[in-house]
């Protein structure tokens, strides 16, 4: 079944929407879209590194993602520049700093296309196997750690008073952000990442009435606009990461049609 | 309205859940509170009077540990099971929340107990709304339901009925009595409704960065400190609560009776210097 490209990107694709569902959900409750950009763009900055040591590209992503967040979260603790400018700053630099070293590194001949925007297409079943390993320690630990990261995004003293450990649960999910950027980032590349973990979270926004049930509907609607996307992209010869991120975001779009219909129609009763 | 037992007798001989000894928080070199010692027993209330930013979120955040005490000690029952209700919550609105979802936000708990929860603080028909389609008091009512609901050792309650109607306060009031009647739970509460806080009170604490005054609410209400720092609407209420003066020892330091003094009156003094040292807090 696995012996055809497109089948592979499908499974690749759909085990990955599966997984961002989820994560995707807390990031947008959390606000941290911007920060899961900065992690993002450090990756670019793990590859180089790692094909400097010679060590799996995406062991050196999650490294980098990781140390990026950890020093966000000193420079923040400082309070001399606000989070943002701090993001912008890291995010960017670690971004040039990545280009430059593997630029740099002439005798490499890396695909840096594939790199930053992803290339479902080639992925082999090895790839997927990781992917759907990584997958499932996220989705595993995000379970074990549910209560902890809900109570906590609605107040950290809350969940500290009642016996929960929030600064567990924030650094555990700085770490799942590493690990799914690290397994996401051959699939839609590193600049589209964020894409698919906050648009299927926030077209699920408008449908979903409790916490969980928005995490299942934005699995469902990532893996409906890989499926979408990778369809699109074989009609249209159109490139796969990015055609996979706009139908996420027709989705989108079409999850604000109902609302919109709906709403006046229930408040329209005479008095 | 007043309670029949005396306060301070029945009440405060409870086991102590949570005290601080000396405490003082500090924040960008200065001192947010100083010298406080409080105690809360099994049994009893507690309240914390004062300006706004006189500390009292602060001690309350001290003593269930949100804040570290930067002077001094704060003590605990090891395993105490505390329930919260902050004095404000900001909630993202991308976060969809119903009711009952919230109310079984840090503990899981059963459906008959939630819909209990919410009929108990007057909300029984807005289980299943949404938290930010909430009025404020109807939002206060149920963080209320969900700091009760988890039958805490301690109930900690930082101005739990602002933005409640007139009839809903008293309601409220009456409710949180009757948890404590029932289950016997400690609470430490924070109020700016001096006429409830005299009515339903064991101990009240004025704080203004440091102890002002404490005591039972009548020995408070004769206090000058208290009549200092509330002025006219203290004063009024001498009339109504005038009765024998009357005192509470913190952690139970009988005898040794620096309660109804007025601290404020010596700035700068270290509150309680004069403790006996084997009450120490061991642990
Ligand atoms: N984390 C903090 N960092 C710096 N200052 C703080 C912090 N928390 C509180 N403060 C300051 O400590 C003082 C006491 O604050 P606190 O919130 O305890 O007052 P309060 O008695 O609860 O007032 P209110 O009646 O308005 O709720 C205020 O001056 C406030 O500005
Ligand atoms: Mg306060």
């Amino acid at each position: 079944m696995l012996d055809d490209f497109f089948t592979r990107a499908l499974v690749a694709g759909i085990g990955l929407a599966v997984t961002t569902g989820p994560l995707g959900c807390l990031v947008v409750w959390r606000r941290m879209a911007y920060f899961g950009a900065t992690m993002a763009h450090s990756a670019l900055l793990g590859v180089a590194l790692a094909f400097a040591v010679d060590i799996n590209p995406m062991l050196g992503v999650f490294a980098v993602a990781a140390t990026v967040s950890v020093a966000l979260l000193v420079l923040q603790r400082s309070g001399v520049l606000s989070s943002d400018t701090l993001m912008g700053i890291l995010a960017h630099a670690a971004l040039a700093l990545g280009l430059v070293a593997i630029t740099a590194m002439s005798w490499l001949r890396v695909d840096l296309m594939g790199l930053l925007f992803g290339d479902i297409l080639a992925v082999s079943v090895r790839d997927i196997g990781v992917l759907y390993g990584g997958g499932a320690l996220v989705l595993g630990v995000l379970a074990w750690l549910w209560r902890s990261l809900l109570a906590s995004t609605v107040s950290d003293e809350l969940a500290q008073a009642e016996g929960l450990n929030p600064e567990r649960a924030r650094i555990a999910f700085m770490l799942l952000m590493a690990v799914v950027i690290a397994i996401a980032m051959k699939i839609v590349g590193i600049l589209l990442i964020t894409a698919l973990l906050i648009i299927p979270a926030a077209t699920a926004r408008r449908l979903a009435s409790g916490p969980e049930a928005m995490a299942l509907m934005a699995s469902g609607l990532g893996a409906g606009a890989v499926a979408l996307g990778l369809s699109g992209s074989l009609a249209w010869d159109t490139p796969s990461g990015p055609s996979i991120v706009l139908a996420a975001f027709a989705l989108f779009l079409l999850s604000l049609i109902p609302g919109r219909v709906r709403r006046p129609a229930r408040s329209e009763t005479p008095p | 309205m007043m309670r029949e037992t005396p306060p301070g007798d029945g009440a405060a001989t409870g086991a102590v859940l949570a005290s601080a000894r000396d405490l003082g928080i500090a924040r960008n070199g200065r001192w947010l509170v100083q010298g406080i010692d409080l105690c809360v027993r099994r049994g009893e209330i507690v309240t914390l009077i004062g300006p706004n930013g006189s500390g009292k979120s602060t001690t309350a955040k001290a003593v269930i540990g949100l804040m570290k005490a930067d002077a001094g000690s704060v003590w605990r029952t090891p395993g105490l099971r505390i329930g919260y209700v902050p004095q404000k919550l900001a909630m993202d609105r991308t976060l969809p929340l119903t009711v009952a979802r919230l109310l079984t936000l840090t503990h899981r708990q059963p459906r008959a107990a939630v819909h209990a929860a919410l009929e108990a603080v007057g909300i029984p028909h807005l289980a299943n709304a949404q938290v930010h389609g909430l009025s404020g008091g109807e939002f206060q009512r149920a963080l209320l339901a969900r700091a009760m609901l988890r039958d805490p050792d301690l109930l900690v309650l930082d101005e739990p009925v602002q933005g409640v109607d007139v009839q809903g306060e008293a309601a409220l009031y009456s409710l949180i009595s009757q948890i404590r009647e029932r289950t016997g739970c400690g609470i430490l509460m924070i109020s700016h409704d001096l006429h409830v806080v005299m009515a339903a009170t064991d101990t009240v604490i004025c704080l203004n960065g440091r102890v002002s005054c404490r005591g039972t609410p009548q020995a408070v209400i004769s206090n000058p400190a208290y009549q200092r720092l509330f002025g006219r609407t203290g004063a009024d209420m001498l009339a109504v609560y005038r009765h024998h003066e009357d005192g509470t020892a913190p952690c139970g330091h009988a005898g040794h009776d620096h309660q109804a003094e007025p601290d404020e009156a010596a700035p700068g003094s270290q509150a309680p210097t004069n403790r006996p040292a084997e009450a120490r807090h061991a642990g």
